[in-house]
Parts: C-alpha cells; sequence; structure tokens
C-alpha cells in the first residue's frame, strides 16, 4: 500500500521531450526482476549511462539531488507505451512523487496512482511556465486539487476521485474490491448456474 | 424501444458487477485472465502475503514467453537464457502457477506462445468477454469482439484475487475504414495507417471499434493485427464485431463452446446497433492505404515506403530523425538493413508467416543482413514446419527460431545492436525497444521479407510484381 499523499512542495526536473515511453523511463532488459524495489538506478537507463555503464555526467538525472526534485515535469503524452508498472516503480525509487504533464498515458495513470506516484495533468501554458523554471518550488496540493506557485494563480487539477480518496485516506484498493465479494459471488451465481451449483 | 448501443456498450454492459458513481468507479467482471512471468511475479507475491488465493484458477491462463530464449536447450539441457534474473522470472512463474492450480503453457506445452497469439489460438478468447493480461497489447483480443486491454501488476494482483477490476467507462472512437484494399496492403499497413492518421496519443482514454468494408476483408489474423496496435494511439482497447469470418475461426478449438451455433447467435448479436453513437468518429480510405514503414521512434510516424521523410514538426521529430539517421526530406529507402525481425503477437501467426515465405520463396537474404523468424507460438511452429515454410526461410538464409517474443522487447538474448537498422514486423520503434541504440521500422511481413533481400527497406508490391512478370 503507498504512502498518503497530501501535499508536496519541491523544485522540479524537465524532461521537456514529448512522447517519453515506458522503455525509455525503464528498458525492457531490466524488466527481470521480481522484486518492486531497487529500479531506482536504472530509471532513465540509457540517458544516463553510457555503454560500458559509466554515468554520463552531463545527464540531468546524474547531475541533481533527487531528494530535492520530487517533481518530474515531462513532454507531453508521458509514458506511453507498455503496461509496466515498473515505471512509476523506477521514478518512485529515483525519488519522484509527482508528474506533472500535459497528456499522461492511461495505464500508466493508473499504475502510478496505485504506487502513490502523482500524476498531474496541466494546460500547455502552465506546463511552459513550469518547464522554465525548475527552480521555483512547486505545491501540489491533492486535497484542494491545486497546484501552486509563488508566482503565480493556482492552476486546479483533477484526480479520478476514488484514486484521490485512496492517496489521502491510505485506502487499500484492493481491500475495497475485496468487500464487494457478496456482489462478485452472486453475479458469478447468475451466469454461471452450475459452477455456482 | 431501447437505446441503440456500441459493441464496447454492450460487452461493458455485461460485466458490471457494481456500477460506477461519480465517488468510485464499479466493478468489472474479468472472464479470461492471461498471465506471463514479466508481469505477474509482484503480483503473486502481493496477494499470498495477503493470505489470498486466486479466486478463479479457471479463468487464468499463464504461459512463458518474454524472458525465454529462442535458441534450443543445449546437449546439457540447458536453455540459454540471458541471466539468471531471466531463469529465475521464468521459474518463479512455474512455482506460482503451480501453488494457485493455475495452467501454465510450460516449456513442454506444446500450447505455449506469445500470450496474444496463444489466448485466441486455443479458443480461450471468445466473442463478448472480458479479458485482460499485465500486458498492454492485450487489447489484439478485441479483433474477437472481447474488450480486451492491458493491466498494470497491482491490478494483475486484483484480478487473481478477486477476479474483478475497479474501473470506470472509457470513451468511444469509432475507425471505420472505407472501400477495398489493395492487392499486397496488409493488416499491419491498415494499422500504421490508422495510427498515423490518429497520432501517438491520439486514442487516449478511448475504447476503439474498427469498423467498414476494409476492415471485414480481413482475416482473423490481420483483425488481431490491427487490434494489437491499438496502444500505439493510445487507446485502451481495439475491438472488431464478431462475424461469420470470426466464427468459423474460432470453431473446433479447444476451448470454444461445443455448440458454436448456438454461441453465434449470441455472437452476432454483438454488433454496434445502427444508430448507436461514438464520442469521436476517425473515417479512412482504404484504398489510399500504401504498404507502410515508419520512419521515426514512436509507431504514428508512419508514411507508404518511399515517400520522403516529413520535415519535423518539433524537437521531438527533429530528436527522432537524428536517432534514426533519416533526413527529412528523403526517403528512408536507400539505407542499408542490418537486421530483419519477423514475429511478434502483432505479426507472428501463420498467415504473416506465409507471406514473408511467399516474397522469400527462390531468392536470398542480401549478404551482411542478419534475418530472425521467430514464430509466434508452438502451433504456428509446428504448422509452418508442416507446410515448409521453415525451409523456405532457413534455404534463403534467414534463422528459424523457437516461438517467443524475442527481438520485439529484446529481453531474451535477441537483440539489434547498437546502431543496427532493423525492419521489424513487431510494434514499436521506441528508442532502444529492440536492443540499446538499435533503429527500427516498422513494417509488414511482406515488407520485412522484401527489405531482407534488397538490404535496404523494400514495397514487396515491386518484388512480388516481378515474380508475377517472369
Ligand atoms: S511480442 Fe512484443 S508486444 Fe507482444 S507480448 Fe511479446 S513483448 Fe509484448
Amino acid at each position: 500500500m503507498p504512502d498518503p499523499f497530501r501535499t508536496l512542495s519541491s523544485k522540479t526536473v524537465v524532461l521537456s521531450q514529448a512522447n517519453i515511453d515506458t522503455d525509455q523511463i525503464i528498458p525492457a532488459r531490466f524488466l527481470t526482476t521480481t522484486s518492486r524495489k531497487g529500479l531506482g538506478t536504472h530509471a532513465f537507463h540509457d540517458w544516463r549511462y553510457e555503454a560500458d555503464g559509466t554515468p554520463k555526467p552531463e545527464a540531468v538525472l546524474n547531475r541533481i539531488d533527487p531528494a530535492e526534485r520530487r517533481i518530474l515535469v515531462a513532454g507531453d503524452n508521458f509514458a506511453c507505451g507498455s503496461s509496466r508498472e515498473h515505471a512509476p516503480w523506477a521514478l518512485l525509487d529515483y525519488g519522484f512523487r509527482a508528474v506533472i504533464s500535459t497528456s499522461i498515458a492511461d495505464i500508466f495513470t493508473s499504475n502510478a496512482l496505485k504506487n502513490g506516484l502523482l500524476p498531474v495533468e496541466v494546460d500547455a501554458e502552465t506546463w511552459a511556465q513550469l518547464a522554465a523554471h525548475p527552480d521555483e518550488p512547486v505545491t501540489l496540493d491533492l486535497e484542494a486539487q491545486e497546484l501552486r506557485r509563488d508566482a503565480a494563480a493556482p492552476v486546479p487539477f483533477t484526480v479520478e476521485p476514488f484514486a484521490r480518496r485512496c492517496l489521502l485516506d491510505g485506502v487499500d484498493t484492493l481491500g475495497w474490491l475485496q468487500s464487494h465479494a457478496p456482489a462478485i459471488a452472486a453475479f458469478e451465481a447468475v451466469r454461471e448456474p452450475e459452477t455456482a451449483a | 424501444m431501447s437505446k441503440p448501443r456500441t459493441l464496447f456498450e454492450k460487452v461493458w454492459d455485461r460485466h458490471v458487477v457494481v456500477p460506477e458513481t461519480a465517488d468510485a468507479p464499479g466493478v468489472l467482471y474479468i472472464d479470461l485472465h492471461l498471465v506471463h512471468e514479466v508481469t505477474s511475479p509482484q503480483a503473486f507475491a502481493e496477494i499470498e502475503s495477503r493470505g489470498l488465493t486466486v479466486r478463479r484458477p479457471d479463468r487464468t491462463f499463464a504461459t512463458l514467453d518474454h524472458s525465454t530464449p529462442t535458441l534450443p536447450a543445449g546437449p546439457d539441457g540447458e536453455r540459454p537464457y540471458a541471466s539468471p534474473e531471466a531463469r529465475a522470472q521464468v521459474e518463479t512463474l512455474a512455482a506460482n502457477c503451480a501453488r494457485h492450480g493455475v495452467r501454465l503453457a510450460d516449456w513442454d506445452s506444446p500450447d505455449r506462445g506469445v500470450v496474444h497469439v496463444m489466448g485466441p489460438e486455443l479458443g480461450l478468447t471468445q466473442p463478448g468477454m472480458t479479458v485482460v493480461c499485465g500486458d498492454s497489447h492485450t487489447a489484439t483480443h478485441g479483433a474477437f469482439g472481447a474488450l480486451a486491454f492491458g493491466i498494470g501488476t497491482s491490478e494483475v494482483g486484483h484480478v487473481l484475487a478477486t477476479q474483478c477490476l475497479l474501473q470506470r467507462k472509457p470513451k468511444t472512437l469509432r475507425v471505420t475504414v472505407e472501400g477495398a484494399l489493395q492487392p499486397g496492403v496488409s493488416g499491419k499497413d491498415v494499422a500504421l495507417a490508422i495510427i498515423a492518421e490518429l497520432g501517438f496519443g491520439g486514442g487516449t482514454g478511448h475504447v476503439i471499434e474498427y469498423a467498414g468494408p476494409a476492415i471485414r476483408s480481413l482475416d482473423m489474423e490481420g483483425r488481431m493485427t490491427v487490434c494489437n496496435m491499438s496502444i500505439e494511439a493510445g487507446a485502451r482497447a481495439g475491438m472488431i464485431a464478431p462475424d461469420e469470418v470470426t466464427v468459423a475461426w474460432l470453431k473446433g478449438r479447444r476451448y470454444a463452446p461445443d455448440d458454436i451455433e448456438a454461441a453465434a447467435a449470441d455472437w452476432l448479436s454483438l454488433a454496434s446497433d445502427p444508430g448507436a453513437t461514438f464520442d469521436r468518429e476517425v473515417v479512412l480510405d482504404g484504398f489510399a492505404i500504401r504498404p507502410m514503414a515508419t520512419w521515426g521512434t514512436t509507431p504514428d510516424a508512419g508514411a507508404p515506403i518511399g515517400a520522403p521523410v516529413p520535415a519535423p514538426r518539433d524537437a521531438s521529430d527533429e530528436k527522432a530523425l537524428a536517432y534514426m539517421g533519416f533526413t527529412a526530406g528523403r526517403a528512408t529507402t536507400d539505407q542499408p538493413v542490418d537486421v530483419v525481425f519477423i514475429g511478434s503477437c502483432t505479426n507472428g501467426r501463420l498467415p504473416d508467416l506465409r507471406a514473408a515465405a511467399e516474397v522469400l520463396r527462390g531468392r536470398k537474404v542480401k549478404p551482411g543482413v542478419r534475418m530472425l523468424v521467430v514464430p509466434g507460438s508452438e502451433a504456428v511452429r509446428r504448422d509452418a514446419e508442416a507446410e515448409g515454410l521453415d525451409r523456405v526461410f532457413t534455404e534463403a538464409g534467414a534463422e528459424w527460431r523457437l516461438p517467443g517474443c524475442s527481438m520485439c522487447i529484446a529481453m531474451n538474448g535477441d537483440f539489434v545492436q547498437p546502431g543496427q537498422l532493423a525492419v521489424s514486423t513487431s510494434n514499436r520503434n521506441f528508442e532502444g525497444r529492440q536492443g540499446k541504440g538499435a533503429r527500427t521500422i516498422l513494417a509488414s511481413p511482406a515488407t520485412a521479407a522484401a527489405s531482407a533481400v534488397a538490404g535496404v527497406l523494400t514495397d514487396p508490391t515491386t518484388l512480388l510484381k516481378e515474380a508475377v512478370d517472369a
């Protein structure tokens, strides 16, 4: 179960290119793990390391202190591609708690929310402002569903209401789904009388 | 009279256990859960840590495909896994399946195959079902009029434990392909043309229904190719209404209903009602579709083979062209091709291999080009070998491998070397998808085979014409 998420204030990291796919976030050759942990070192691996494994000094993700920059500002259509939950696992393990883009892929959004990584979609103008000022702290207030910066008016964003409640209150999604067991059993009994009998 | 409904709505409505509200998503029942080794270990671990079991092992079916070597075991019986982790992942799935009573198409099973090739082949996938898998190309199964979509590992755990998912109803988009397809134009070309039209994120939040005479004219394998790539336009799922072609294809498959006629009456009633409305509609002219190939690093960056690369629209396009080593305004048909890959859940089925073999028969792979042919399943391998397709490939100079995902995702030791240019029948041309630094052109099996012969990206209709003229 993810840690509850209420507000987060942090400077950002900007990766402005569009269509950053999940193969960039965590290349497939690191998917042979059977754990959720430890993928942060491989987050954006091919952007961060030379072929021989030495870190590229110019890569922004090798230059910053992840503890200081918990928010990723990424280009349009972020995290498109595969359904691998390893993508949010890798971003969280690296140190991110939120991603802001003009558009974020469906499956990634669902995966991210289940793991306590907040996906936030904003309009192009707000995005451009954020992308231009990575050193200005941004506050993401999930309760108010508001993005705030010192220099600008608050910008509203929306998160699917149930996922929001899960993050704010630490609701366990699987537990909640299990609480519907009687309805599920009734549904099965109607459709498959022979199995239920 | 009840409101006309779309195919998607009919399937959706049948599976609502608890309707959605403003506060909470609905509970949707899942008929078939397909499982593979990469996205399941953490899900089994999660349910076990809670003391839960698999609710419906009879609705769950697992296979090994992503991390599996495509070269046979050595004389010592050892399979050439890419790493100890890959082996451990495969063994973890086998152990999880054994513990939870889940059927697994293991190494020794004649059923084993890439998950989206195997499911339909066994008749597990049927019209009107909900089908999920921890894999974004699950939309493939929508070719049968099933609602099929990819889920993350947390959700794999949800389905294992409850046979249900929390879901909000997506929007609908109908893509109609009018007219007839020209000879030599395949399902893959249609898919690439549709994605080029919609754009890479153009289907986000939607379930696509593919309709129109050009779609209807495709065989089931071609329809699977089209639905398979729905995710490459960002769509959750792609569906095609079941028809007589669907029923005929399923007849006699192991898990298909014995009384197929009775089932068929229900299946055929799933088609969208006249007057049903979609949130969006897109129409393409099927006759205008030519053999397609991609020039960039997203699947929507496609154009007819031989067309000049378009001028970059933004920095992302510029980066893509720099990565690919292509120049705007110039065709890509003069670039030497290093690798040709035929396989994957997009194009690793029997008709795909036949189309490639037809081009290769009596020809040779150009020296210096490495060509890998990987059947999508053991069944495809058996059928292809019975027809002698394997010999067509090996005599032309290609490698004939064991089934698996192979170079589509390059996790198993089959990969394209840095900088090499590949023509691939798979579904993603992302940077590094087929190996670090690999440059990928997506195309149809016939195009891939023609390119292997010519050593450059080649429109297969030119080679096939030669054969007719000769
Ligand atoms: S063949 Fe490729 S796309 Fe299909 S399931 Fe395997 S890795 Fe995924």
